[in-house]
């Protein structure tokens, strides 16, 4: 047993309101660049709906992640590593820029210096990339709030597999739609698709924390990571010829605070916390025959850091004290592993993903309240549960596999929790029987609605730093960017290049590299 | 006796060409990394990307591969292989001719299309141009050697002059002489070839450097320590000199 510690990250979808904040934010800290106009390391997507890239879902098409051979092993479904190398000069699997969307400003100047006439000036659109009038075609979340509308349903990948392997037709008649957001960043997986197709070895996941970063230093841009990765979540400079994608906000991280994505979330739905596992069995979960075994085959890899044996191996393995203290303590541990709550998003995938999610509670409750039930009655929430099979089997396409049956257990603790503390909140005697019938306690229950819905920010994120024994290293991060390492990974780069890291943030494309001429000296 | 031009030419600029491109690499290399990158433009268009690139690139490599069976591969190595001097010219000519031709045709596409898409045009520097129209004419001059020369207008028996001329370089023994009656052609592709060697590295071919070949030999998931130089930034000389200084 070999213990590594990973920082992940749980969304509670019952309380996304689709507001975006979290991909804005996330856009002006990191992608508010030239070349990464079009990129949103954060970004929301209204369910049943396309996504972005449009219908990144559809693997067949775009051959990310991982599947099994004949035998059994695990390989890229991109191809062998060979095939990778031969299409190296030009990549069948990526996607073009419209596949997102071109990215776009307006022409705001002509506001101001339009001369005085009869028709009110206007701003045409402009394209970000070429600098010439465009006309805008889809945006990067171009069917918000549309869900299942007649155009979009038959779009989603998702919702196409349904129909086409399955034989479900979802419905997408005016009365029995349903939609829900889904926030996506990088899943920081324990397989990463993305690293095992880069050429260059530039890719890696970091020891201390799980991380997956890039570093800029050593990618060449071959772009094998943006087709393997099947989430699409890792992007293309087109300005610097590199990777670029989502770093968990780690120099927030290192320094104990949570990513700007969820510092910023209205909702407050997301929960970051260290799971530990077991690195020597990765390979081994992620190669599971059966699909629908890979979520059970993941949640088996997590580690109980109360267990003696398991603390010892950490110790042994070289993860802190502070980690393990924070891992006793970790929301995310909760919600995945105690309650039962949180669930990978395309487990398929074989990527294991480390961002998980807990499906949405909320449609059906709506759905039931306006059938004229009380919709928190526990007797008819479960019952709806079973009865609007769509969205169950429709979220187990996203979470399981297809596997129905821990959506619905999530789904039934869900809503065992919300008629049980509805009867504390009214004075009610509450019915013992609700909660034993979905496996928990009264006290877990208690314990579980102070984290879904009081949902404390010290109890949300629980974050150890990156290392009391750097503490005195660690001071310097708050003052100056822990991007700025020498030989340091990701964003800011640096392998040991002499001139130290290029500051990605300010760089453009007319710089010069700094160090590639001696400095003059001033006295 | 060798004419000063011809000694420069055939004797020194060589050398000049060599110290060029590994010098230039090794700074590349080591002061500006972050540069190195194929800065493909797929992203932008992969229509015409999909067919020319594979074949201006699998092109080159095949005439890369070839130049390197012409000029290193001694003329007495493959005579004594029992392989005649028409089957050799013929074998030359016909596997030259062909790759040369894929490569061309790539790089005639390649460059329309950078012409034509906004977008990839938009991503074009002035250094970019410069190597295109430089790989250009060495490609169509080596072409019109292997056509011209070597093909249509007969037979140039490259082995006993430039050969020998580039093994003597190679081998610090140069002898400028050997290249006295070589044809026009040649010398044109000779020295357009050393001039874009010297640009190499300071253009974005430096790629063709970072090929990753390493890729087949290691384990797919890469794990990396986050090291030991976590939030601290080595100083450069003159900070180290205002700390020594108690500035």
């Amino acid at each position: 047993m070999r213990v590594m510690a990973q920082l992940a990250m749980v969304m509670n979808l019952d309380k996304c309101i689709g507001c975006h904040t979290c991909s804005v934010t996330c856009k002006q800290t990191w992608t508010n660049r030239e070349g990464v106009e079009y990129v949103w390391f954060n970004n929301v997507e209204t369910r049943p709906g396309q996504g972005y890239p449009r219908q990144y879902e559809d693997q067949r098409r775009w051959r990310g992640g991982w599947e099994l051979s004949r035998r059994g092993r695990l390989r890229l479904r991109g191809g062998s590593r060979l095939r990778r190398l031969g299409s190296l000069f030009a990549n069948p699997e990526l996607p073009a820029l419209t596949d997102y969307y071109e990215p776009w400003t307006y022409d705001y100047r002509t506001l101001t210096t339009a001369p005085l006439g009869d028709d009110s000036p206007v701003a045409r659109p402009v394209s970000a990339v070429t600098g010439a009038p465009t006309t805008i075609h889809s945006g990067p979340n171009w069917d918000d709030s549309l869900g299942g509308g007649p155009e979009n349903g038959a779009l989603d990948p998702v919702v196409a597999k349904l129909r086409d392997e399955l034989g479900h037709q979802v419905r997408f008649e005016f009365e029995q739609t349903f939609m829900f957001y889904l926030p996506r960043i990088c899943e920081h997986c324990l397989n990463p698709s993305c690293v095992a197709s880069c050429p260059s070895g530039a890719m890696y996941k970091r020891v201390e924390d799980g991380i997956v970063l890039v570093d800029q230093d050593r990618c060449r841009g071959w772009r094998m990571c943006v087709s393997g990765c099947p989430y699409k979540k890792v992007y293309f400079n087109h300005r610097t010829g590199k990777a670029e994608k989502c770093t968990f906000c780690y120099p927030r991280m290192e320094v104990g605070q949570p990513t700007v994505c969820a510092e910023t979330c209205v909702g407050r739905l997301r929960y970051i916390g260290v799971l530990l596992y077991d690195v020597d069995r990765v390979t081994e979960a992620a190669s599971v025959q059966d699909e629908k075994g890979l979520y059970p085959a993941q949640l088996d890899l997590f580690l109980d850091p109360e267990d003696p044996e398991v603390v010892a191996a950490a110790e042994r393995s070289g993860v802190p004290h502070e980690w393990i203290q924070a891992a006793r303590r970790s929301p995310v541990r909760d919600l995945i592993c105690t309650y039962r709550l949180a669930l990978p998003l395309h487990p398929e995938y074989r990527t294991m993903p480390m961002v998980w999610y807990i499906p949405p509670l909320s449609p059906v409750v709506d759905a039931l309240a306006k059938t004229g039930f009380d919709g928190e009655d526990a007797g008819n929430l479960f019952g709806a549960i079973e009865a609007l099979r769509i969205p169950v089997e429709y979220l187990a396409e996203l979470f399981t596999a297809g596997d129905p049956e821990p959506v619905r257990a999530s789904m039934r603790r869900l809503a065992a929790m919300r008629s049980f503390m509805r009867s504390v909140n009214l004075g009610e005697v509450p019915d013992q029987n609700l909660l034993s019938g979905v496996g928990l306690t009264e006290d877990q229950v208690r314990a579980m609605y102070r984290l879904l819905a009081v949902a404390k920010y010290d109890e949300r994120y629980v974050i150890p730093t990156a290392g009391v024994g750097q503490a005195h290293e660690l001071e310097a991060v708050a003052t100056k960017c822990s991007l700025d390492t020498e030989g340091g990974p990701g964003m800011g780069g640096g392998g040991g290049s002499r001139g130290g890291p290029v500051e990605l943030v300010v760089w453009n494309a007319q710089s010069r590299p700094e160090g590639l001429f001696p400095r003059r000296e001033r006295s | 006796m060798t004419s000063p031009l011809d000694l420069l030419l055939w004797a020194v600029l060589p050398y000049v060409t060599i110290a060029v491109l590994v010098g230039g690499t090794l700074w590349r290399f080591r002061y500006d990394r972050f540069g190195l990158s194929t800065r493909s433009s797929q992203l932008h268009e992969s229509r015409l990307l999909r067919t020319a690139s594979p074949l201006f690139h699998f092109g080159l490599l095949f005439v890369a591969a070839g130049h390197v069976f012409g000029l290193l591969v001694p003329k007495s190595l493959t005579s004594f292989l029992g392989v005649s001097e028409e089957m050799y010219h013929l074998g030359a000519l016909v596997m030259g001719a062909l790759a040369g031709c894929a490569t061309v045709a790539g790089l005639a596409i390649l460059m329309w299309r950078r012409w034509r898409t906004p977008a990839v045009r938009g991503a074009t520097t002035r250094n970019d141009r410069l190597t295109y129209v430089l790989l250009g004419v060495v490609l169509l001059a080596g072409m019109s050697t292997t056509v011209l020369t070597n093909g249509v207008m007969g037979e140039y028996d490259y082995r006993e002059t430039i050969s020998p001329w580039f093994r003597g370089i190679l081998l610090l023994q140069p002898d400028p002489a050997l290249m006295e009656s070589v044809p026009l052609t040649y010398k044109a592709h000779i020295l357009g070839a050393m001039a874009l060697f010297c640009l190499w590295p300071f253009s974005r071919l430096v790629h063709a450097f970072t090929a990753p070949v390493q890729y087949l030999l290691r384990p797919y998931v890469v794990y990396r320590s986050r090291g030991e130089g976590l939030g601290t930034r080595e100083l450069g000389a003159r900070e180290r000199r205002r700390e020594r200084q108690g500035l």
